[in-house]
């Protein structure tokens, strides 16, 4: 078990599995924030404010969460995989860098205006503050998704003594992926913030039923997924077409495709056996595979017996593939269901109100097993075709990596829970709140406490 | 024109930003557990719209690390692993914190302030810690640790200092003459810190001591620590004037503090100067592919005064004495 590679991945998976949690959460919420504050401006409504400042709250919580896990990972690309740098470094360095420079100060520093900022500064300036944050988070993503991106489908670099550089920065950084991976994760972004506001909304609902402001976040987070989940759909399929030109290995460990054939079936449901190299207990659609990914029934797909050894391990990806396909329909079903049923103000039924605070952190489980599809289907490559992770792997002792892992697998559990602790009790106190305020004229000054 | 030198520059420019900026702050997270429940809010504002754009000089110093001298990179972290992890876990906890105890009640906000003060604590001890384990070269052994916790413990007393004297600028009242104490006590610690770092740097390390004793420029040297102990002079003498009611200006205390890092700072810079790991690599070294040193650098160039002119405009939204009652 002091295997350093399979310790140092380990620790890399768990940092920027926890990490991504939250930048999922606060990229699209910080948009959806900036609607609540224009809303309240143009309404001048309590109600908006009310709202803005519980979202606010949950924010800030989320970015401070989101801030000190990465700075973990910005200290971990070279102790962990001081090989990545030295072989890719003149790339990643400064796609890293530019995100640093562009993004982190600017979300960083308008952050503290746009929390504490409102009575200090005039309205225009705290929407500007809202908006740069928002503007932030989105750039930080931009950077990031691109070096991924390259990382799976590299273009634009040449070698030189030894050392990948860029031979042009605009093919490095819109490489062949990188328009569908940023559409798609900004979406699943998207998705994740809509299910949390609508989840938590439903929550207070089921405590306090008259809560206005409740019923409203709950159709806005509604209506945002109604929307965005059949548009994830589409966009997931380019993505897929364009992972089976780019990464066919991935394609076939996703669809658990051992053998080279045509006519290919969909595999619904099986289970990958990686001694045999079939599917037990396969349920199909005959032909159905061919049809996604070639348009044509009959067309041959690569299996996984192309690659000699050379791909992924097939059952995480396969698996995970399917979670996050599963949830993507299941999105697509409860938010059109949740709309129509609170069409033109209706009050929602107790039934749905308890499905929508079931499906509160599904964007995070499809947005964790999206990133398990890409990472673990990119295997055995880190830069796919370009350097090995084995290649990769530094010099920190076993133990060291053992000691640090412990360190970060407690130090995760501890903020997690506290996090889910503050975040029910602030969907809870919203509803008291409400409860409690149906006087008439008791404004936003009791939300407002510190 | 000297690419590894301009990063050199440009890193430690980022690093004295964070340490002065975020020194403050968590000098004002160890300084917690001697205030009241309703002083510690005061404390809390005075930081709170500060605090992350602070951290991120954090992130700044290490990207360039990584970016420009990515054989050091790997060198000094991999040899500071656990004071690493250990930094960033009290990093962690602290700034978490921060948000948890404005939302906690009851012994849930105990426990929160409990762990910023514990969390400031341990990321200043690491810090120092590495820095110790830094200037000698990572060489092993039992004395060579011991002198690290020293810088350990000088670090927690320099921030101790910059917190407390931060807090006489923006608070007023019974808070602030508490900070006036506070911050002579941080003071007497750095003086004690600065003065076996410079006498121990010397004895440890051939390199340091060739270019200090090495007449006639250790004339010229002196300069440094004169000024060193100017400032620490400023700061005794303005803290004095604050406290007797005699017209010292609030900001005088913070300002001469950050001076004595600066100075300090650059007195270490000297020492080191062209390695980046002292003895082993030089700054050329370990320069990376100039390929991405151009193009890191023309972006810093252009976004550079952008960061300093919204961080200016941030500190002036937020001028004036700290109240308690952030979110108001
Ligand atoms: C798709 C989005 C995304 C992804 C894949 C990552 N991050 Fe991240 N990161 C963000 C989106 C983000 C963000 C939205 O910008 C955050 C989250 C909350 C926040 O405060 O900013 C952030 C914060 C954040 C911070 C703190 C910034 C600050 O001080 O304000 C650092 C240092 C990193 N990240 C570093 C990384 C590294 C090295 C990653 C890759 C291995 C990484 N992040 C993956
Ligand atoms: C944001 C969500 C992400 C998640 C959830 C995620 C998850 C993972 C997981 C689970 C692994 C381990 C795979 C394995 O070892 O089999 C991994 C590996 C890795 N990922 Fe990611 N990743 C994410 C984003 C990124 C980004 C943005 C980068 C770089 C810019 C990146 C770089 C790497 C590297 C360098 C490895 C090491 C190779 C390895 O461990 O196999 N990842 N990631
Ligand atoms: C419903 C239909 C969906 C399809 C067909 C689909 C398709 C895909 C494909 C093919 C990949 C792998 C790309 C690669 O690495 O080559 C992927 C990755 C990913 N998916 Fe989905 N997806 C769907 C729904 C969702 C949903 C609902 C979410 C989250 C809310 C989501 C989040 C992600 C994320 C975060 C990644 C990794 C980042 C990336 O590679 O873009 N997906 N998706």
């Amino acid at each position: 078990m002091d295997d350093p590679l399979l310790l140092a991945r380990a620790q890399f998976g768990l940092n920027i599995a926890f990490h991504i949690l939250f930048p999922s959460l606060t990229i699209a919420l910080a948009w959806i924030l900036l609607g609540f504050r224009v809303a309240y401006h143009r309404t001048r409504d309590a109600g908006w404010l009310r709202t803005y400042k519980l979202w606010t709250k949950i924010f800030a919580l989320t970015f401070a969460m989101g801030v000190v896990t990465g700075i973990v990972m910005s200290f971990q690309f070279g102790t962990n995989w001081p090989g990545y740098m030295n072989s890719v470094g003149a790339i990643a360095g400064p796609l890293l860098g530019y995100e640093v420079l562009t993004a982190f100060f600017l979300e960083a520093t308008f952050l503290g205006v746009m929390l504490f900022g409102m009575n200090r500064v005039p309205a225009w300036a705290h929407i500007g503050a809202t908006a740069l944050v928002a503007l932030g988070t989105s750039l930080s993503a931009f950077w990031i998704l691109a070096l991924n991106s390259w990382m799976q489908t590299p273009a634009g670099h040449m070698l030189d003594g030894g050392q990948w550089i860029a031979r042009d920065w605009l093919e490095v950084i819109f490489n062949p992926s990188f328009p569908y991976r940023f559409t798609h994760m900004m979406i699943a972004s998207g998705l994740t913030a809509a299910f949390v506001v609508s989840g938590l909304s439903a929550w207070r609902l089921l405590r306090a039923a008259s809560d206005e402001t409740a019923r409203r976040t709950l159709r806005v987070g509604v209506l945002l997924a109604a929307v965005l989940a059949p548009v994830q759909t589409v966009v997931g399929d380019f993505h897929g077409l364009n992972t089976l030109e780019h990464q066919p290995a991935k394609i076939a460990a996703m669809e658990a495709i051992w053998h080279t054939e045509s006519g290919v079936p969909l595999v619904l449901f099986a289970i990958p056996n990686e001694k045999t190299r079939t599917n037990d207990y396969a349920i199909e659609l005959p032909y159905v595979a061919s049809l996604i990914l070639r348009h044509d029934p009959g067309a041959t797909l690569q299996g996984l017996d192309a690659f000699g050894d050379d791909h992924p391990p097939v059952a995480p990806v396969f698996y995970a593939f399917r979670i996050m396909v599963g949830l993507g329909m299941a999105m697509i079903a409860l938010s059109w269901f949740a709309a129509w049923a609170t069409r033109r103000s209706r009050a929602p039924s107790r039934p749905l109100l308890w499905s929508l605070a079931a499906f509160t952190f599904s964007g995070w489980v499809a947005t964790l097993s999206g990133w398990i599809v890409t990472e673990i289907g990119r295997q055995p490559w880190l830069v796919h075709g370009v350097l090995r992770t084995r290649e990769a792997v530094g010099e920190i002792t076993g133990a060291q990596l053992g000691v640090s892992l412990t360190g970060y697998v407690l130090t995760y559990a501890a903020m997690f829970v506290a996090y889910m602790v503050v975040l029910t009790h602030l969907a809870g106190e919203g509803a008291e709140a409400a409860s409690a305020k149906s006087v008439p004229g008791a404004s936003a000054a009791g939300a407002a406490a510190d | 024109m000297d690419l590894a030198l301009i990063f050199m520059v440009l890193m430690g420019v980022s690093v004295l930003a964070y340490v002065v900026l975020d020194g403050y702050d968590l000098g004002v997270g160890m300084l917690m557990p001697a205030a009241s429940a309703a002083e510690q809010s005061v404390m809390v504002s005075s930081i709170g719209p500060f605090w992350d754009a602070n951290e991120t000089w954090l992130v700044l110093g290490v990207g360039i690390l990584l970016i420009a001298f990515p054989r050091a990179h790997g060198v000094v972290l991999g040899a500071l692993y656990l004071p690493v992890v250990a930094m960033l876990v009290g990093l962690m906890f602290r700034g978490v914190a921060f948000e948890f105890r404005m939302k906690a009640l009851g012994w849930h906000r105990e426990l929160w302030n409990w762990l910023f003060w514990a969390g400031s604590f341990l990321a200043s001890f690491s810090q120092g810690l590495m820095l110790g384990r830094y200037i000698t070269g990572f060489e092993q052994g039992f004395g060579y640790l011991l002198f690290a916790m020293v810088v350990g413990a000088s670090v927690c007393g320099g921030y101790v200092l910059l917190g407390a004297t931060w807090l006489v600028f923006k608070t007023e009242g019974e808070l602030q003459r508490k900070a006036l104490a506070w911050a002579r006590w941080g003071l007497v610690w750095v003086a004690l810190g600065v003065g076996l770092v410079s006498l121990a740097t010397p004895l440890v390390s051939e390199t340091v001591r060739a270019k200090w004793f090495d007449f006639p420029r250790t004339l010229a040297l002196l300069a440094l620590p004169a000024a060193c102990l100017w400032a620490g002079f400023v700061v005794w003498r303005s803290t004095g004037r604050i406290a007797r009611g005699e017209g010292g200006r609030d900001w005088q205390p913070f300002a001469a503090s950050v001076a004595i890092f600066s100075i300090s700072f650059l007195g270490l810079a000297y020492s080191l100067f062209p390695y980046v790991v002292i003895d082993k690599l030089t700054i050329w070294e370990a320069a990376a592919h100039p390929s991405s040193l151009k193009v890191v650098l023309a972006g810093a160039l252009v976004v550079l005064p952008f960061i300093v002119a919204y961080t200016a405009v941030s500190y002036r939204v937020f001028r004036g004495k700290a109240r308690a009652g952030l979110y108001d």
